[in-house]
């Protein structure tokens, strides 16, 4: 069990350094969705089934989806179609996917031997649930009230911005934005001169 | 997305916390993190989509409204 332990941290830890040093946004997330499923096989080997599964569902699942989201919504256009052929050239998705692959290859093996936990015994979902709904309710009511806070939140920020007229992108001429590569910062800044 | 990584950080740190004493606490903590960077992952991108939309940019060196 602990070799597993150690390939799977050294996954996380180099998926994450290769994340921060990518200068491309969407080869960033590629790198960090690694990374946290890494993080969650790492939690799987520790004796934590219910978070590794949280880990999976909510951060790589939810999350980083709402991050793809917004980084393509930042790059609408008809240059994005060539932008994309550009960023899904062979050298970028071999890097994530040989390290996924790892992974795969790792919660293959724990799935199929005798599943013992890394020091203690495994903790089950059922005293997690009687830890949460016990001691802990005022914490998850809080929960709620946050989420509810940022829904709000989210959609008021997001509803001011549909009662502007829309910015119409210029779907037939390249000049009007020019090539960013999904850089973020630069995004865009040729359009400062014209305004809407 | 560096946000993330730290609350990734922090919730590791604490599940490992609660396996090494067999306590169901850590992975509560870890369910709180979660709630937490979610909410604030929706208005964080929202925030910036508002940016993106007002000054056509993300640089932060544009952003500046005041006149210093």
């Amino acid at each position: 069990m602990e070799p597993a332990f150690y390939i799977a941290g050294g996954v996380a830890v180099l998926a994450t350094l290769l994340m921060l040093t990518r200068l491309n946004v969407v080869h960033a997330l590629l790198y960090l969705i690694v990374s946290l499923l890494g993080v969650g096989v790492v939690f799987f080997v520790l004796g934590a089934p219910f978070a590794a599964a949280l880990e999976a569902i909510v951060y790589a699942g939810a999350i980083m989806v709402l991050f793809l989201f917004v980084v393509m919504m930042l790059n609408i256009g008809a240059h994005a179609a060539e932008t994309e052929k550009q960023w899904l050239t062979r050298g970028v998705w071999t890097g994530p996917g040989v390290l996924a692959g790892i992974l795969l290859i790792e919660v293959a093996y724990l799935g199929r031997g005798s599943y013992a936990a890394l020091g203690t015994a495994a903790i089950a979902p059922k005293e997690v649930g009687i830890a949460l709904f016990g001691p802990y309710l005022i914490g998850v009511e809080l929960a709620s009230m946050l989420l509810l806070a940022g829904l709000v939140g989210a959609y008021h920020l997001g509803f001011h911005e549909a009662e502007k007229p829309e910015i119409q992108h210029d779907t037939d001429t390249h000049e009007g934005r020019a090539d960013t590569g999904g850089d973020l910062v630069l995004a865009g800044t040729d359009r400062s001169a014209r305004t809407p | 997305m560096s946000l993330e990584v730290m609350l990734n950080a922090a919730g590791l740190a604490f599940v490992v916390g609660g396996s090494r004493w067999h306590q169901a606490d850590g992975q509560v903590m870890f369910l709180f993190i979660l709630t937490m960077a979610a909410a604030e992952v929706a208005v964080g991108l929202a925030l910036v989509l508002r940016i993106y939309h007002r000054f056509k940019s993300l640089d932060a060196d544009v952003l500046s409204g005041m006149r210093g």
